[in-house]
């Protein structure tokens, strides 16, 4: 197969430790990267030699360590910053994670620009973390929270979007993919279509950036988030990509240290560029890691991690297909490597259990998708997510589990 | 396959999660309450008919979840009815320790060896909650709240 001369598994493989441990005395089948990815070696090691090597607090001290500290921490900006593209490096915030992210923009942009009667356009795909800071936020604006609805795929349903975009709408916050279903939403015509009519655009990217190449200025959205623990990073950070223009209008989120100008008790000034947005001590360790993970990914090429995943997509999707009584739910046409389904009469907590004492690791619930879940009528589902260290092997692993699933329960 | 597979999964287990005895609701309940487990969407509403000094003169249910708490649920019915609310709560407590595997030595009289079968679940940290979600539900219906959840 020319596969192994694109992409060598095995050595991407080797590059994650965890894969050397069993679970229940079998190798780990790790399907579950949709929840939080495991972490390469680089990582782990840039973690470790920022703790033991280069440790002080970043932007505070004049002193040689707080340097190094503080240009890793940067440096690590300026690759996330390449990374996607932005203009500026004041278009990149660091946060603790992608619900930060979001909060920060429903709590910042959101309060400051939504009146009574303006309306805000979700999805149903969406994760609980791009629903409820927004129905937090419309509580308190008086602005009203709507989502476009899915077809029976779990296809994003454009033209009922546009349909529902008008004057009242001021801001569109959709997931880049559903990480419930797999869907790829065609964010690039969300954003246009949005832009047409006046409005602010939040993606929700945290299940695209580990599987695909972004380009803010391409893309065009207003905003772009995710969380770095989903893309190999550490946990504890996350990003909020946001057009200067607006960030520079938008007030504080947090108050606290390394966000202010100038401070008096009369009044404060804060700070410019993505400096305002990050009161108090960051994660400096977190934001070196995730530089790292970044530079990783990078490095393989998200071509032929795409190429990979897609691989392993097919594959997947036409093994569990012949399994009787399976049942795929989300189909859509342009799907990330993640597969939800049900077994007739199994609930996904047995399904869970069983496979996991074959080292197979899915999640099994609503996957904070509780609107999406009741769109195809289901409390829940199992869930098989792949990473780019994901091959055929762990595709049957996770078939001959569903097996033994259908075993007990005859 | 493993043994703490087939221990959890029994065939009893397997059989009142997929023919779940007293699944109905009764017009002349007197006592109601909905549990709910947040993390999985798990549902149970619990029906008693509670007469005087406490005895519980019907339990039934109705709900969704998994083979576990189906189970536990209907087999909790089976078991309370015909009994005062005092014992009722007893055989919680001893059940609850059990399924947590804080106690070896469960003692519910006669009802024992029946809720034994369901000993396996403390192999499973995870599911404990799918087992005890009926058994706080029917607490909560004999204290007269309606509403429980596992969280
Ligand atoms: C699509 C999507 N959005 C947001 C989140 C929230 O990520 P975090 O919990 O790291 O903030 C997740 C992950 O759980 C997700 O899958």
């Amino acid at each position: 197969m020319n596969d192994m001369k694109t992409f060598d598994i095995e050595k991407v493989r080797a590059d994650f430790p965890i894969f050397a441990r069993e679970v229940h005395g079998r190798p780990l089948i790790y399907l579950d990267s949709g929840a939080s990815a495991q972490k390469p070696t680089v990582v782990l090691d840039a973690v470790q030699k920022a703790y033991a090597e280069t440790y002080a607090n970043v932007h505070r001290g004049v002193h040689y360590l707080s340097q190094t500290s503080t240009e890793l921490y940067e440096a690590s900006r300026e690759t996330i910053r390449a990374h996607m593209n932005a203009a500026s490096i004041d278009e990149v915030i660091f946060t603790k994670n992608a619900t930060e992210s979001i909060n920060l923009v429903a709590y910042s942009y959101g309060a400051a620009n939504l009146k009574e009667g303006d309306e805000i356009i979700l999805s149903t795909l969406e994760h609980h973390s791009n629903i409820v800071p927004w129905q937090l936020i419309a509580e308190k604006t008086g602005a009203v929270v709507k989502a476009v609805p899915i077809d029976e795929h779990g296809e994003f349903m454009l033209d009922a979007y546009l349909e529902m975009l008008g004057p009242r709408t001021k801001i569109v916050a959709v997931t880049h993919i559903s990480n419930a279903i797999g869907t790829i939403v065609p964010v690039r015509e969300v954003i246009d279509a949005a832009h047409d009519a006046g409005a602010v655009v939040l993606i929700d990217g945290s299940q695209a950036v580990p599987h695909m190449k972004i380009d803010m200025q391409a893309l065009g959205a207003d905003f772009y988030v995710f969380t770095g623990h989903k893309v190999f990073g550490p946990t504890g950070i996350g990003v909020l990509y946001g057009k200067a223009a607006l960030l520079d209008k938008m007030p504080p989120f947090l108050g606290g240290g390394d966000m202010i100008n100038r401070v008096t008790f009369e009044k404060t000034t804060f700070a410019k560029g993505h400096s305002k947005f990050e009161a108090g001590t960051p994660p400096i360790v977190q934001a070196i890691g995730l530089g790292t993970a970044i530079d990783y990914v990078n490095a393989i090429g998200f071509d032929k991690i795409a190429a990979h995943e897609q691989m392993l997509l097919a594959y997947a999707t036409e093994q569990l297909s012949q399994i009787n009584s399976l049942r795929i739910i989300g189909q859509a046409k342009h799907k990330a490597a993640i597969i939800s389904f049900t077994l007739d009469d199994v609930h996904p907590h047995d399904i869970g259990t069983i496979v996991d004492r074959a080292g197979v690791a899915i999640r099994v619930g609503h996957h904070c998708a509780q609107p999406l879940m009741d769109h195809f009528d289901v409390a829940a589902t199992a869930r098989a997510s792949f990473a780019l260290y994901n091959n055929r092997a762990d595709v049957d692993a996770l078939v001959a589990s569903i097996r033994d699933v259908q075993e007990i329960f005859g | 396959m493993f043994d703490d597979l087939r221990e959890l999964y029994q065939e009893v287990i397997l059989d009142h999660s997929k023919h779940p005895r007293n699944f109905r609701h009764p017009e002349d309940a007197n006592h109601e309450a909905h549990g709910y487990n947040p993390l999985c969407g798990d549902t149970v509403n619990v029906y008693l008919k509670m007469g005087h000094n406490g005895l519980i003169e019907d339990a039934a249910f109705e709900g969704k979840g998994c083979a576990i708490s189906l189970a536990s649920a209907s087999m909790m019915t089976e078991i309370i009815k015909g009994k005062t609310e005092t014992q009722a709560k007893t055989i919680f407590d001893g059940f609850q320790k059990l399924v947590k595997g804080e106690d070896d030595n469960f003692d519910a009289g006669e009802d024992t060896e029946r809720l034994m079968v369901l000993a396996g679940v403390k192999q499973f940290p995870m599911r404990v909650k799918c087992a005890t979600l009926a058994r706080h539900a029917m607490s909560s219906a004999m204290d007269g709240a309606e509403e429980t959840s596992t969280e």
